[in-house]
């Protein structure tokens, strides 16, 4: 029986040491927000932080997870979404089919805590994680609009604007063709 | 209009053959005849919409419910995989209701509760970029049908004709202003009306939407943010067991045997189970004690003949076929063969693709739970109907015996369609532990292994010019795997398949070549391998589009001409394609200056009834390295209902181009895949994904795909611009096999 601090809450766990702490969240505590996407710490779907350090949980075995780590997964980011990782998420709509999103949720929230106003080439080299639905461009705009709502005290952000955060898109009504 | 009361249907009796169509990626059907007692299911149809997940409410049609609190429950039939079909369909149904959007939710109805309603919610598969562009009109009339009984209702209770009764965001007023009520207060009166008859039912001109043609947010965003989507892989049943599985890594290879007592005293083990003849599973109480398990398990696998191909024997396989006197001949214009042999100037080009695996960020699995007189599963598929199909052939329980509950997908591109191969899996291994439910789930390495894979293909490309360098001929040959022999029982007679030349045909509508050149031939020389292939977002677009646009721009180069103003000079009688072409070309800028050391390539092809082109711009180091720094594509789509999500669409059919482009391959080494995981086959990350720029420029008078048809122009516009950089074609994929500079 191992003890694991979970979001907040104590979980006493019935699992192998070798028992990756992706499957003992999954599992063993239930939760399943954290996702499996390869098993070999390459997508980052898993992503969770241990006491706020960002963590591919699916290559970090349950032994090294000390009873006194805190673990949070993404079901313990925020209080109802309220994170400006997710609002900015939400905002931008970033996911797709959203599989890998947890994770990219994740290893943003980590990346603006060690560096609130990351640059294009600061987001390039922390946000490795794989999107296969290609979400890359919001992922960008979103994380630059929650370095912002983050110092701007958590305001709303007006429609225009977010539409500059986006991608160029243009819309042209070509007529008879 | 008038509606009268609804009479009570009389209970059909009679027996009813339903054909499920089963493939993703367009038009081919696994031909699964179906045959099923419509009066048992008159029960199961009553209880639908009794204690359907809509429970309270009343139910207009088929596609609307609304609730006493005016909510509006959608019902969408299609799967939902990241592509927002759900939302645009949602959009259209609304706008035809003129329903208050912040209201809107949506609810699927199962693939049983469809069979058990004479297929009231009609194709639930969802490929071929088809979701909106072949659902659009009967859900925006389900919509304006309910409309027109909701107003009707109010007329009836005010007594006053309905001409005098209008609708704004649910609320429905008297043109008097004395009378005014909403729809969640008269629906249980509208839902007893009779309907209109569908084709009296006028739909709104696109131009005056308010609902549909706008960038509304996705309506099923939120529990992505937060972790609380239950995603197939996701389900828990009270008793469940979890399921691995390993099939033999050859394809038709079989399983002999294995070793059971060596991990029967594992944690958690619980039972070995032979799936089928060439797969075994291990059950125990996680998935993770179950892969252990497995993973120490000794197997003896019979691997068979086909242990002998490789890459390298595939690939002289389909160069044969690029040369063999036969191929089948889908288009011979002004004889090419004797234009280009006579031609001054002649050119020459072999291309080729690889396969490629699907590789969704969620691997396959299924949940199944079987009894002696149910069998169900919990599935991502964009084929509820092929599951369900599958479901009751594997577990030979009949189809009213049977249900599909549909997750949205963990990602689809074309894996999760036709073959349901992971459905039958799970039922096979649950019907051996009857009552308990099963979750099966692949590995990533297993997702890998037992693909249907993009077909591998190979181009040879010929042209001829005359003496004033203008050109007189294209020939062109696609020698590789046929995805209808691989699912068709029935062999293609002569190899003719023009599913293999996607987008080379002369007819319009579909994937029309945009060029008339003074003399064509387009052939497809068979070459099936052992491998299993299917549809792969884009499909055969994706090699075709790279085969013809960038041997445009070697024809282009060949006769001294501006790769844009080459390809003007064959697109007149091809408006629709020019148009994408002109606006990708005027947002890139293309011709004016770039930054030193920039370079671009531009091209357009059509596909799943869609318009598109696009440009790039690239550079490449002195070393070799690329960087794609800007794409701008163009699509016509015919009607943008929701653009934003059109735009997202792009950028993602762009970020699984580039991948294809840049590192995509799979390759053969006695007779197995070799590439295992995302360490050996390798996705674009958000670093190298360039800045992307999207134009749509509807002409709204046709419906075109929105999932699939970007993907196809991203690897010419990327090769070609590549091409300008270094003077240097590459003709074989992924780039990263290639040296881009000497
Ligand atoms: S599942 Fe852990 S990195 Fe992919
Ligand atoms: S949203 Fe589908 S994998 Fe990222």
């Amino acid at each position: 029986m191992v003890k694991l601090n979970v979001n907040g809450k104590t979980y006493d766990v019935n699992a192998e040491p070798d028992t990756p702490l992706l499957w003992t969240i999954r599992e063993h505590v239930g939760l399943t927000g954290t996702k499996y996407g390869c098993g070999v710490a390459q997508c980052g779907a898993c992503s969770v932080h241990i006491n706020g350090n960002l963590v591919r949980s699916c290559s970090y075995p349950l032994s090294a997870v000390k009873p006194t780590d805190k673990i949070t997964t993404i079901e313990g980011l925020s209080a109802k979404r309220s994170h400006p990782v997710q609002v900015a998420w939400a905002a931008v709509d970033v996911p797709q089919c959203g599989y890998c999103q947890s994770g990219q949720i994740m290893a943003a929230a980590s990346l603006l805590k060690k560096n609130p106003h990351p640059t294009d080439r600061d987001i390039d080299e922390a946000m490795t994680n794989i999107c296969r639905c290609g979400t890359y461009q919001r992922i960008r705009a979103a994380v630059h609009m929650a370095a912002d709502l983050n110092t701007k005290g958590g305001r709303q952000v007006a429609t225009d604007e977010l539409l500059n955060h986006t991608a160029g898109l243009t819309v042209v009504d070509a007529g008879k063709v | 209009m008038t509606l009268a009361k609804k009479s009570p249907k009389p209970a059909s009796a009679s027996r009813r053959k339903f054909i499920i169509s089963s493939a993703a990626g367009g038009g081919m059907m696994l031909g699964f005849s179906l045959s099923f007692n419509a009066q048992a299911l008159e029960n199961t149809a009553t209880q639908v919409s009794k204690t359907g997940a809509s429970g309270s409410g009343a139910e207009l049609n088929a596609w609307v419910v609304i609730q006493p609190d005016d909510t509006v429950l959608v019902r969408i039939a299609r799967s939902e995989m990241g592509q927002g079909t759900l939302t645009g369909l949602a959009q259209l149904v609304a706008e035809e209701l003129e329903c208050d959007w912040k209201k809107v939710t949506t609810e699927a109805p199962t693939p049983g509760q469809n069979l058990a309603r004479e297929r009231v919610w009609g194709d639930m598969s969802t490929g071929g970029s088809r979701g909106i562009r072949t659902s659009h009109e009967y859900v925006r009339k389900g919509g304006a049908a309910a409309r027109m009984m909701l107003l009707q209702a109010a007329a009836d209770q005010w007594k006053v004709p309905v001409s005098e009764v209008s609708v704004t965001d649910s609320v429905i007023t008297h043109s008097s202003g004395k009378h005014k009520t909403t729809y969640g207060k008269v629906a249980t009166a509208a839902a007893k009306l009779t309907p209109p008859d569908p084709k009296g039912i006028k739909l709104k001109d696109p131009r005056s939407w308010k609902i549909a043609g706008k960038s509304v947010k996705r309506l099923d965003t939120v529990n992505k943010l937060d972790g609380s989507k239950v995603y197939a892989i996701d389900v828990k049943l009270p008793g469940m067991l979890l399921a691995a599985v390993k099939d033999c890594p050859v394809y038709t290879g079989k399983l002999v045997s294995y070793d059971e007592s060596k991990v029967m005293g594992m944690p958690g083990v619980r039972k070995v189970v032979r799936v089928n003849d060439h797969t075994v599973a291990v059950v125990a109480d996680t998935w993770w004690r179950a892969k252990k398990a497995l993973d120490a398990l000794p197997i003896v696998w019979e691997e068979g003949p086909n242990a002998n191909r490789s890459s390298a024997s595939i690939a002289e396989q389909l160069a044969e076929g690029l040369n063999a006197p036969e191929a089948y001949a889908m288009r011979d214009e002004n004889d090419a063969l004797k234009a280009i042999d006579g031609a001054a100037k002649k050119i020459e080009a072999v291309y080729s693709t690889p396969f490629l695996a699907h590789a969704t960020m969620e691997p396959m699995n299924c949940t199944a739970r079987y009894t002696a007189d149910k069998a169900e599963c919990w599935v991502a598929t964009q084929s509820g109907e092929a599951a369900l199909a599958a479901l009751s052939e594997e577990s030979g329980l009949p189809l009213a015996k049977c249900d599909v509950y549909k997750h949205d997908l963990g990602g689809g591109f074309g894996r999760r369609g036709g073959s349901q191969d992971y459905v039958r899996q799970a039922i096979a291994i649950a019907k051996q532990m009857p009552g308990i439910p099963i979750k099966m789930i692949w590995s990533r390495e297993e997702d890998m292994a037992h693909d249907f894979y993009r077909p591998i293909s190979q181009a040879k490309m010929r042209a001829g010019f005359d003496a004033n360098g203008k050109l007189v001929g294209v020939h062109l040959r696609v020698s590789g795997q046929s995805i209808n022999a691989f699912l068709s029982p029935v062999p293609l007679p002569g190899g003719k398949d023009d599913r293999q030349l996607q987008g080379y045909y002369k007819e319009p509508g579909d994937a029309q070549l945009g060029y008339t050149f003074p003399s064509l031939r387009v052939e497809y020389a068979m070459r099936n391998t052992h491998v299993p292939v299917g549809p792969w977002r884009g499909v055969n677009t994706n090699q075709n589009g790279l085969y013809m646009e960038c041997f445009m721009e070697e024809m282009a180069r060949a006769a001294g001409v501006d790769s844009l103003e080459f390809r003007r000079q064959f697109m007149k009688d091809f408006p629709k394609h020019l148009g994408v072409l002109n606006a990708a070309a005027e947002k890139a800028g293309w011709g004016s200056p770039l930054p030193a050391g920039r370079f671009r390539g531009i091209a357009q092809f059509m596909g799943y009834g869609s318009y598109s082109a696009a440009v790039a711009e690239v550079s490449v180091s002195d070393k070799g390295d690329l960087t794609v720094h800007r794409l701008v594509s163009a699509t016509n789509c015919g009607h943008a209902v929701n653009p934003d999500q059109i735009s997202a669409q792009i950028e993602g059919g762009i970020a699984l181009g580039l991948t294809a482009t840049w590192f995509g391959e799979m390759t053969v080494e006695k007779g197995r895949m070799q590439q295992s995981n995302f360490h050996d086959y390798q996705m674009i990350r958000l670093a190298q994904y360039p800045k992307v720029e999207t134009v749509i420029v509807p002409t709204y008078d046709f419906w075109g795909g929105v999932g699939e048809p970007t993907i196809c122009v991203v690897a010419p516009a990327v090769l070609n611009a590549i091409y300008a950089a270094t003077g240097k074609p590459v003709r074989n994929l992924p780039i990263k096999n290639n040296k881009l500079v000497a």
